[in-house]
């Protein structure tokens, strides 16, 4: 049986932290932590986790953790990983936390460094989809037609024109040993994935889109509701990659209404009905590479 | 180990580490403060289903003899736990 | 092993092995390359049981051996010029955090113009970042100061990263007679590692946390004291040294023939050997010469400077680097010695050996020629006689 609410560890590992309200970021970690516990070594570059969670002398991690440069997740937990190794300790998780800057722009020469030499680390990326501890800056996992405040939505630009890079199926192209996406919004999903990858001997990596209230634009209860929303709408999707080969683990019966989803978001209120229809043809266009590559469940 | 709140903040030179590592979840302020509504547990409805305790960003919905019940030390009042309530166990009250 | 031939890549190697770190990451840079590859070869044949992490940059090579250190675990890399500004921003992390990782620097000029050979304005401009710098003249200091880097470094009232800096090519390249120790020596002077910065089963932390204006003043304090302390401990580390090894180091600086100099010469690295020679020949002319080489330039030896100085009539410091826009970093900071040691004389700067011009003996000569004038100047060496900038004269 797979883990769920009732059988998940009780102990909490991420307490009293300084994250907005109804964050979806301290969900995923708080989660993943609770699936590893308490033989985890934690590596949070700068950014949302490590700024509302290691503000000396209030340190919100129950078990070990340590903040790494922006760029440096990865080699940090390779360090973290070896060092721990040559003195003889096994029975142990590195893991880092790092968001989509971290993970896609600043950090991704230093994740792809740990994937080549198959470090024995997980990886888990929490995609709020903008540099939002700065301020919500756009980053590379920013989708097309997001407000943030270096891509205003005005008469000249609406918002970002550039579509979300694939961190999974670039992850995937390392040949690495195991690689999921996951979403808030499917937690035993996320548990199982997150449980799956600690068995694992090599580089894990696990993409987990996780909603930013402040940054999205919308009410601090609506966190998980949109993380499964973007699933439904099929703006996000839930695989895995491993063995060389990719499965699609959720296939919504009929896609919902994308312009629902988009609109609920202050980040998209600017969308025209072009626009839209632009991120639909993208959707469409991403599913039949699905249904092409992935095997389905 | 979860993070609990401490008596001792330590504040003077001799008292501070000599390098950036200190005693893991070390609490010193709470996070009641934040909050404008507080989410109270309707418990004749809670049928224990942990979805609240599962879902919630804090952490600070806990089992309790069966059902669950609310660290408002650390509760931000975000009211993720009320949205994911199927059997509307849980309502937002006002702070006051 | 007895006597070897060894470049001082390859001395600084054999040291870094007798010290047993277990976690050795690096990307390679000339003229670096020789040290981690002879490591490699080290950990391939069973000599040395390090993990060895082929990175990906100078950044990761650092932030993985900080990882590393966080977890208690000995470390060591190796870099030069650009990879060690490329890695900057670790620098300050392994200082603040107050990780004892050793870091060999294959010092090397820094581009633009692209030049692979040996000046010092790389470390030295990292002169800020917390770490502790040392210098060594030849080969066999290489080895010794790889093993006592450990010994400094990783004391508890010092708790810093050692940069142990070798001048690129003229050092790491060349091939000297040395004495490598056995490793049952080198147990004897070096102790295992303990530290309790480092996050532990038994013991959970938190590391590397912010810390907000009311409490980071003392923190960065602390990292000061740890810094100044070094210099008792580099003491200690060395009079242990010359009782198993029987090699005597002389702490923060060397003084060559300098009891009744009149005039001094200060520098650093390499270049020392070819100026004691030089010393040697003026003082066979009667000539009250003599040689200071500043062995650690971080913690600065003031107090040392100015014992070593209070007689004499004229200094001058020749260094490899230049701050642009003021003058040699090394002058200003054997200048502010000075200063606080209420000791006034004329001292001068030597901006040369810069992109690897080779100093020469006669420049060395015209330093000490032009110190009988007991003036200040600053000027470049190495420009063929065509220098229109000289302090003070100006342009």
């Amino acid at each position: 049986m797979g883990l769920s609410a009732r059988t998940l560890n009780e102990e909490e590992f991420f307490y009293g932290h300084k994250a907005c309200a109804g964050c979806g970021g301290s969900l995923a970690v708080r989660i993943a932590l609770k699936v590893l516990g308490e033989r985890s070594v934690a590596v949070l570059p700068a950014g949302c986790m490590s700024a509302v969670g290691f503000n000396f002398p209030q340190l919100c991690f129950g078990n070990n953790a340590i903040i790494s440069t922006f760029a440096g997740t990865a080699s940090m937990l390779t360090g973290v990983e070896a060092g721990l190794r040559a003195q003889g300790i096994d029975n142990f998780h590195a893991v880092g936390f790092a968001g989509d800057g971290g993970t896609a722009d600043i950090g991704i020469q230093a994740l792809s460094g740990a994937i080549d030499r198959n470090d024995d680390i997980i990886y888990i990326c929490y995609d709020n989809e903008a540099y939002m501890n700065t301020g919500i800056q756009k980053s590379s996992l920013t989708p097309f037609g997001a407000k943030t405040t270096t891509t205003p939505a005005g008469s000249n630009i609406r918002g970002n024109l550039r579509p979300k890079k694939n961190m999974f199926e670039i992850v995937a192209a390392h040949g690495i040993p195991y690689a999921a996406t996951a979403s808030i919004g499917y937690l035993n999903d996320f548990m199982r994935k997150v449980e799956k990858a600690s068995k694992i001997k090599g580089t894990k990596y696990i993409h987990i889109l996780a909603p930013c209230p402040t940054g999205w634009g919308t009410a601090t209860d609506e966190t998980v509701e949109i993380a499964k929303e973007v699933v439904e709408c099929g703006l996000w999707y839930l695989a895995e990659y491993e063995n060389g080969g990719f499965t699609l683990n959720y296939r919504p019966k009929e896609f919902t209404d994308v312009a629902a989803y988009l609109k609920k978001q202050s980040r998209f209120k600017h969308l025209t009905e072009e626009d839209i229809q632009t991120v639909r043809y993208s959707r469409d266009a991403k599913w039949e590479a699905i249904y092409r590559n992935f095997k389905i469940i | 180990m979860k993070p609990f709140l401490r008596k001792e903040i330590p504040a003077a030179l001799s008292e501070l580490p000599d390098a950036t590592a200190y005693e893991a979840g070390y609490l010193v302020t709470k996070n009641a403060g934040w909050r404008n509504v507080r989410p109270v547990i309707e418990l004749d409805k809670c049928t224990g289903c942990l979805q609240c305790y599962l879902h919630c960003p804090d952490g600070v919905i806990f089992k309790d003899k069966g059902k669950v019940a609310v660290d408002y030390d650390f509760c931000k009042g975000c009211g993720i736990c009320k949205k994911i309530c199927k059997y509307a166990a849980i309502r937002m009250e006002a702070e006051k | 092993m007895g006597k070897c031939f060894l470049s001082g890549n390859e001395a600084f190697a054999y040291g870094i092995c007798l010290a047993r770190p277990q976690v050795i990451s690096a990307y390679p840079i000339t003229p670096q390359t020789i040290v981690v590859e002879k490591l490699s070869e080290l950990v391939e044949d069973g000599s040395l049981k390090a993990e060895f992490i082929h990175v990906e940059s100078e950044h990761s090579a650092l932030s993985c051996a900080i990882g590393a250190s966080a977890v208690g675990a000995r470390t060591f890399t190796a870099t030069s010029s650009q990879g060690l500004l490329y890695m900057a921003e670790c620098l300050t992390y392994a200082s603040g955090g107050r990780f004892p990782i050793v870091m060999m620097n294959a010092n090397r000029s820094t581009a633009l113009p692209w030049n692979i050979y040996g000046d010092q304005r790389d470390s030295l401009s990292q002169l800020d970042c917390g770490w502790i710098q040392a210098y060594a003249e030849n080969a066999q200091e290489s080895l010794d100061l790889a093993l006592m880097s450990y010994y400094v470094a990783e004391h508890r009232e010092v708790s810093a990263p050692f940069m142990a800096n070798l001048d690129g090519f003229v050092l790491t390249h060349t091939y000297e007679v040395v004495e490598v120790p056995a490793k049952e020596q080198a147990d004897s002077f070096l102790p295992p590692f303990v530290t309790e910065n480092k996050m532990d089963f038994g013991h959970p932390r938190n590391l590397a946390f912010s810390a907000g204006p009311e409490h980071n003043t003392a923190f960065k304090y602390k990292e000061h004291i740890g810094l100044l302390n070094a210099k008792k401990v580099i003491a200690e580390a060395e009079e242990k040294f010359a009782r198993i090894f029987g090699r005597q180091y002389t702490g923060l600086i060397e003084s060559y023939r300098t009891e009744d100099a009149d005039y001094i010469l200060i520098t650093l690295g390499s270049i020392a050997g070819l100026v004691k020679e030089k010393v040697d020949k003026l003082r066979a002319e009667g000539k009250r010469v003599g040689l200071i080489r500043l062995r650690y330039i971080r913690p600065f030896p003031n107090e040392e400077l100015a014992g070593a100085l209070k007689n004499a009539k004229a200094i001058a410091v020749l260094e490899k680097d230049v701050s642009f826009g003021n003058e040699g970093t090394v002058f200003t900071n054997v200048n502010s010695a000075l200063h606080k040691a209420g000791i006034s004389i004329a001292s001068s700067n030597y901006i040369g050996g810069l992109g690897g011009k080779n100093i020469s003996e006669a420049d060395i000569e015209k330093i000490f020629e032009e110190l009988k004038e007991e003036k200040t100047t600053i000027q470049f060496l190495g420009l063929g006689g065509a220098e229109k900038w000289v302090y003070p004269q100006g342009l």
